[in-house]
């Protein structure tokens, strides 16, 4: 009896799923499957694949400088989200504790940027931070600095074009969390005789730490696959692993290796969406809360 | 479930990597089609892919009055971008497609093309004696050259205090030049500098070489403001940059201050093209089109408004001298221009030489 009551609720879910699964099913696991597959065969002289089987493709990208080129990503996406955290979490804090009116304001003005295409707002930096830039010739008339700084064309111009780039996706989730807050709980910890150090810490982010691991997932990760910031804001001067599987592709028209470093790549974001997840569960004991 | 799931995905992989199987292999170069001189060009319609402003907007409408044929424009950025559209097997839609001379040569190797009937495009005529010796493509088989042109040494004469002619200029510039450099970062024209300076081909092979040539790339890093295909000219006329490597084109000569000069170890010869594809069914009317491009009017408006030079000798006579006198790269004669080394396919190669920019970008 139990059993055909379970078999009947068990068709609604699959109606609901149905169209969104079907669509990940052909979007994304086939391709990544395509992707997967190619990766032991070899290269054709004009892009696409030539079906010999070879483990060349991974002996590759053991090479120490693909290698560097990660980690150089990591740190930059790493250094990106951590400053992106340390803006967007008081600016989160406040705009949830808005009233209504300001606050919907306030949203908007957090997104208002991803209405103006991306490259152009990226173009907008090299307008702001070349040598002769508005940056420069600010500082330069206020008489702070006599020689124009090298701002362009540094690691430093990647971090705050990515930075600026998806700090929205920091603030939202944070918002998210913060607004859910019940302010009860804060006015128990100050009749406890916490003060609002000790409430911060023990009660305000501990509740809001699936907010803030979510916000950097949305952070971290675009950061990482970037390649148009570094390629016009670093001048080329460091290239970042969405650049290397970019270029694999397209210019060097290597698909097999473009694969193995793009499953690098999703690889390694796995490992850190795990390793989100544990936290989330570790620390705050609701792990989906967020 | 999940056990049939799985066996259903395995199998459409299956399908798919066998459909991507039957579409590359062929290495050949394709058969021309009989064509009807005759045919009637209102009854055919044209796709064609350029990249975005490289022609008159008004190109479609005029050919269409002329032939009677329609044409229906779509963009590409890079030639990386239309080649992966028209080699990933089947039918692209596109009849005429603008490519780059190298690309074209890649395309027509793998049979893609459909060779160049004469007869259907006697503008040919119009073009240069030297425009169909062009290494990539010896005597236009597959390809029609549309523009051509160089790379050199664009630069401020304020700023660097002397005529700089060679590509040393950059890769071990005067202290005084220093981080006041940029250098192209799209990987053939990141290499020329070096591969000129040192007495190489613009396409060489040879590992021995391409290794002296990155080296050369790794010690003129520290000393450029940076790799930049797209804003050198800008920051030259902000005085940032003193010297910068430009496409012919790209150089703001119309600036009081800045020059266009080619080494004096040579430098590359780089050419646009018009092919036409081997799956297009418009082939009569795609011929039409290229001859009616090749109207000396038509084709000197790429001269005119985008200022790269057109390998049509009726259409760079008909320039206006000022003009010339304003970009004077566009005085340089075809002789001249075929001095330089023609960019050819890598081929196998393609690999070596992204390695190469990947660790010269990641130093």
């Amino acid at each position: 009896m139990r059993t055909t009551r379970r078999r009947r609720l068990r068709v609604e879910p699959l109606v609901l799923l149905g169209p969104g699964l079907a669509y990940l099913l052909v979007f994304l696991v086939v391709p990544l499957g395509l992707v997967l597959s190619y990766t032991v065969f070899q290269r054709g002289r004009f892009g696409g694949i030539v079906y010999e089987a070879t483990a060349e493709n991974f002996t590759r990208v053991a090479d120490p400088l693909y290698l560097d080129v990660l980690l150089h990503s990591v740190k930059i996406a790493g250094i990106t989200t951590l400053l992106a955290l340390a803006l967007g979490y008081p600016t989160a804090y406040v705009i949830a504790k808005l009233p209504a009116k300001w606050k919907t304001l306030a949203l908007i003005a957090v997104v208002l940027p991803f209405w103006t295409n991306f490259l152009i707002r990226t173009y907008a930096w090299i307008v702001l931070l070349n040598s002769q830039g508005v940056v420069n010739s600010a500082l330069g008339d206020l008489g702070l600095i006599d020689e124009p700084l090298q701002l362009l064309y540094t690691d430093g111009a990647i971090v705050i074009g990515l930075l600026y780039a998806y700090l929205p996706l920091m603030v939202l989730p944070l918002y998210s969390a913060i607004e859910r807050l019940d302010p009860q709980l804060g006015e128990a910890s100050a009749n406890l005789g916490a003060g609002p150090v000790r409430t911060f810490l023990s009660v305000t982010l501990p509740l809001t730490l699936p907010g803030v691991l979510t916000g950097c997932v949305f952070v971290f990760v675009p950061s990482l696959g970037n390649f148009v910031i570094p390629e016009l804001l670093g001048g080329g001067h460091s290239v970042m692993v969405g650049n290397l599987v970019r270029d694999q592709f397209l210019k060097a028209r290597d698909w097999p290796f473009g694969s193995v470093l793009a499953l690098t790549l999703i690889a390694v974001l796995v490992l850190l969406l795990m390793a989100q997840a544990w936290a989330a569960r570790r620390f705050s004991g609701e792990g989906d809360r967020a | 479930m999940l056990r049939m799931s799985a066996v259903a995905v395995s199998a459409a992989l299956a399908l798919f990597s066998l459909a991507a199987c039957g579409g590359g292999a062929a290495d050949g170069k394709a058969e021309p089609d009989t064509l009807d001189p005759a045919a009637d060009l209102s009854k055919q319609t044209l796709t064609l892919s350029n990249w975005a402003g490289y022609m008159p907007e008004d190109l479609p409408a005029k050919f269409k009055a002329r032939t009677g044929a329609a044409v229906t424009i779509t963009e590409h950025a890079t030639n990386e971008e239309i080649i992966a559209k028209l080699t990933a097997g089947g039918d692209s839609g596109i009849d005429v497609a603008f490519v780059s001379g190298q690309f074209a040569q890649a395309l027509g190797e793998q049979g893609l093309l459909e060779p160049v009937h004469a007869d259907l495009v006697p503008n040919l005529k119009n073009l240069y004696p030297e425009a169909t010796e062009l290494a990539y493509d010896p005597g236009n088989k597959v390809s029609v050259p549309y523009t051509w042109g160089t790379t050199g040494l664009c630069y401020r004469k304020d700023l660097t205090g002397y005529e700089p002619d060679s590509w040393n200029d950059i890769l071990t510039p005067r202290p005084a030049l220093k981080k006041k450099i940029t250098m192209l970062g799209t990987e053939r024209w990141m290499l020329l500098p070096a591969q000129k300076a040192l007495g190489f081909s613009a396409n060489t092979q040879d590992e021995g070489e391409l290794a002296k040539a990155k080296e050369a790339l790794v010690k003129a890093k520290p000393n450029l403001l940076a790799f930049d295909d797209t804003t050198f000219g800008d920051r030259l006329k902000s005085g940032e940059a003193a010297l910068v490597e430009a496409w012919d084109g790209w150089c703001p000569t119309t600036e009081k201050n800045i020059a266009f000069t080619v080494p004096k170890e040579g430098s590359d010869l780089w050419v646009d093209t018009m092919v036409v594809l081997k799956s297009s069914k418009n082939k009569e009317a795609a011929h039409a089109l290229i001859n009616y491009i090749l109207d000396p009017e038509v084709h000197a408006w790429a001269a005119q408004n985008i200022m790269y030079k057109v390998p049509n000798q009726a259409a760079m006579e008909s320039l206006d001298a000022a003009l010339v006198k304003d970009y004077p790269h566009l005085g340089m004669s075809p002789a001249d221009l075929l001095k330089q080394e023609s960019l050819v396919d890598l081929g196998e190669a393609a690999p070596a030489y992204t390695r190469i920019v990947t660790e010269v970008t990641a130093q």
